[in-house]
């Protein structure tokens, strides 16, 4: 529609024509004026020029970076003198490498506590609190109770890791105390010190900071849904939980897919929480591909093979963002 | 039914919610104990009065004012840039349609979702050749692009739909594209604008691997590297961590108290859009 227009009025103001002129700052002056620089904008560059400077600054800062990283993982260097090429020999390792098949395979325990569990839980949550505080109690509660499981994701994540490491501590930790005071002191455990233990307690943590980010979203997709059909089921006899499963869980797909989708890829990048609380320990117990990647470039200087790691990495996150942007743009357009 | 069944529900969404908070109460009550107390009663009596010299020998200790200086700065910089490169850049995509427009998207998207860990190596070694390393700027160049990465995205879609015919107005009272942009479509679009400033400084002010690897001089390192750092080589005692939590979280919850309509409205907003 808006093309039509766009002819139009560019006719109108050719015709309109008229000597302006064109050194004139401000727009609205005289109508001469005003015609005179609609003539103008055939000479004065085309809306890619907008573009140049963030093209620009994300081949420097992205695009250059990437291609590097994805150079080095065909390489063997330690990080100065000169790269030496090696071919495939760095993907070579990674297949036969334990500690990188374990860092993948704390990666899907994090899918879990970073995806599956905060999206059931936060469907679950959003849809209670829709219903019944919503309904019963008011919009304030909702507020009130809706920034509560939001607060941890606000967080920043260093600061989250302390504050939990600080309450899993194995003496005079929280936790324990608290088990200790009501007379489980057989639960307690050195919840991140123990190889048995640790990658639960880091998955814990991150239920905990997750939940927010798919409450919030199924908070706001439950506003879209139309309530006629709520109430239809409710006047048929069917109860909250056949409602929820029936009626809204259906409605929500678009979001869920979107939910689970970001969410699993945030889950493939976790490093902040794991090099506070655990440091990929203990014994590699809770090692994940970014922070093994991390050990590799600073610590064992092994750039080539840290590069091979985070290529890895990034064709599973960029396979699951195509999926996810198609997904997204499938959902806009059987809403609009 | 409802009637009787609104109760039990109510008291367990207030009892997932206390969880939530629990741990934020546990560290300010214990934030104000002395170490001698927090030793002999644990950390779950109620503190006997408030001793804050242990926050303020933390604040002192670890230079916290520098700290929270640098992530204000930086995380402000960050803010101000990237929402001018976004503004840039979604005018050329949503309102100019410019050719080959869903790539474009396309590529802004993927540029935001690509892992840092894939970048960190060759941007470390980049800042170090272009004498950038251990720099503030460094960080916030590099934030400012990737934070742009989804501010483009956001608001190309949201410049998409912006009403043609007001463009077309200002374009036959002779204004320019420049004009257009800086007097119509920025003033326009403030509420999107003011969502992603806030989101790219709380985004910014969180961020830990790439400060952790660029930042490495106490002087230059922002609150969140510089308690992680703390943390991660296990130097702290109880009270100390304690005293770092607290400092950690109280900017935090102040940004979210200031913050939070435009929080929760904007990322909901992020992610459906």
């Amino acid at each position: 529609m808006s093309a039509p227009i766009t002819a139009a009025s560019k006719g109108a103001a050719r015709a309109a024509g008229g000597s302006g002129t064109p050194s004139r700052r401000r727009w609205r002056r005289s109508r001469a004026d005003r015609t005179g620089r609609a003539r103008r904008t055939s000479t004065e560059g085309s809306y890619a020029l907008y573009l140049l400077p963030g093209a620009l600054a994300f081949l420097v800062v992205i695009v250059v970076p990437f291609a590097m990283n994805t150079g080095i993982s065909f390489t063997d260097w330690s990080g100065v003198g000169t790269p030496e090429f090696t071919g495939l020999d760095n993907y070579d390792r990674l297949l036969g490498d334990d500690d990188f098949r374990e860092s993948f395979r704390h990666s899907l325990a994090m899918v879990a506590a970073m995806a599956l569990l905060p999206t059931a839980l936060g469907l679950v949550l959003a849809s209670a609190l829709f219903d019944f505080v919503g309904r019963h109690a008011g919009s304030r509660w909702v507020a009130v109770l809706r920034a509560c499981f939001y607060l941890p994701q606000v967080l920043p994540i260093a600061v989250a890791g302390i504050v939990w490491s600080w309450i899993l501590a194995p003496e005079s930790g929280s936790l324990n105390e608290l088990l200790g005071a009501v007379g489980l002191d057989a639960l307690q455990q050195d919840w991140l010190g123990d190889p048995d233990w640790a990658l639960y307690s880091v998955m814990a943590v991150m239920v905990w900071v997750q939940i927010g980010f798919p409450l919030v979203i199924f908070m706001s997709g439950l506003q879209r849904l139309d309530p006629a059909l709520h109430e239809a089921a409710e006047l048929d006899g069917a109860g909250w939980w056949r409602r929820f499963w029936h009626v809204t869980l259906p409605q929500l797909r678009p979001e869920i897919a979107v939910v689970l989708l970001w969410c699993t890829i945030a889950a493939l990048k976790v490093f902040g929480m794991v090099y506070v609380l655990t440091g990929g320990g203990p014994g590699g117990a809770t090692n994940v591909p970014s922070y093994f990647a991390y050990q590799n470039f600073f610590e064992n200087f092994q750039a080539g093979y840290g590069a091979a790691i985070s290529t890895v990495l990034t064709v599973l996150i960029l396979v699951l963002a195509v999926v996810a942007l198609k997904l997204q743009t499938r959902a806009e357009d059987e809403n609009s | 039914m409802t009637a009787v069944r609104k109760y039990p529900v109510l008291a367990a969404l207030v009892l997932g919610a206390a969880f939530m908070v629990l741990p934020f109460l546990v560290v300010l009550m214990n934030a104000m104990k002395s170490p001698e107390e927090y030793s002999s009663d644990g950390p779950l009596s109620m503190p006997d009065g408030v001793y804050l010299d242990g926050l303020a020998d933390f604040w002192e200790r670890v230079d916290f004012g520098q700290k929270l200086w640098n992530s204000v700065l930086i995380s402000g910089s960050v803010a101000v840039l990237a929402v001018v490169l976004s503004v840039l850049s979604a005018y050329a995509i949503g309102i100019g349609r410019i050719r080959g427009r869903p790539y474009v998207l396309a590529f802004f998207v993927l540029a935001n979702m690509l892992p840092q860990e894939a970048l960190v190596y060759p941007l470390y070694y980049l800042s170090k050749e272009a004498g950038l390393y251990d720099t503030r700027l460094s960080v916030v160049i590099v934030f400012t692009v990737v934070q742009s990465a989804f501010g483009t995205y956001l608001l190309a879609s949201v410049l998409g739909g912006f009403p043609r015919e007001v463009i077309e107005a200002a374009r036959i009272d002779g204004a320019s594209k420049w004009q257009v942009l800086w007097r119509v479509v920025v003033p326009v679009s403030r509420p999107t604008i003011g969502v992603l400033m806030v989101l790219f400084f709380i985004w910014t002010w969180n961020e830990f691997l790439l400060p952790l690897v660029m930042l490495v001089s106490d002087d230059n390192q922002t609150v969140s590297v510089a308690l992680g750092v703390l943390q991660g080589q296990r130097d702290m005692d109880a009270t100390m961590t304690n005293a770092a939590a607290l400092l950690g979280v109280l900017p935090a919850i102040a940004f979210f108290l200031i913050f939070q309509r435009t929080l929760t409205r904007g990322i909901a907003a992020g992610a459906v859009k």
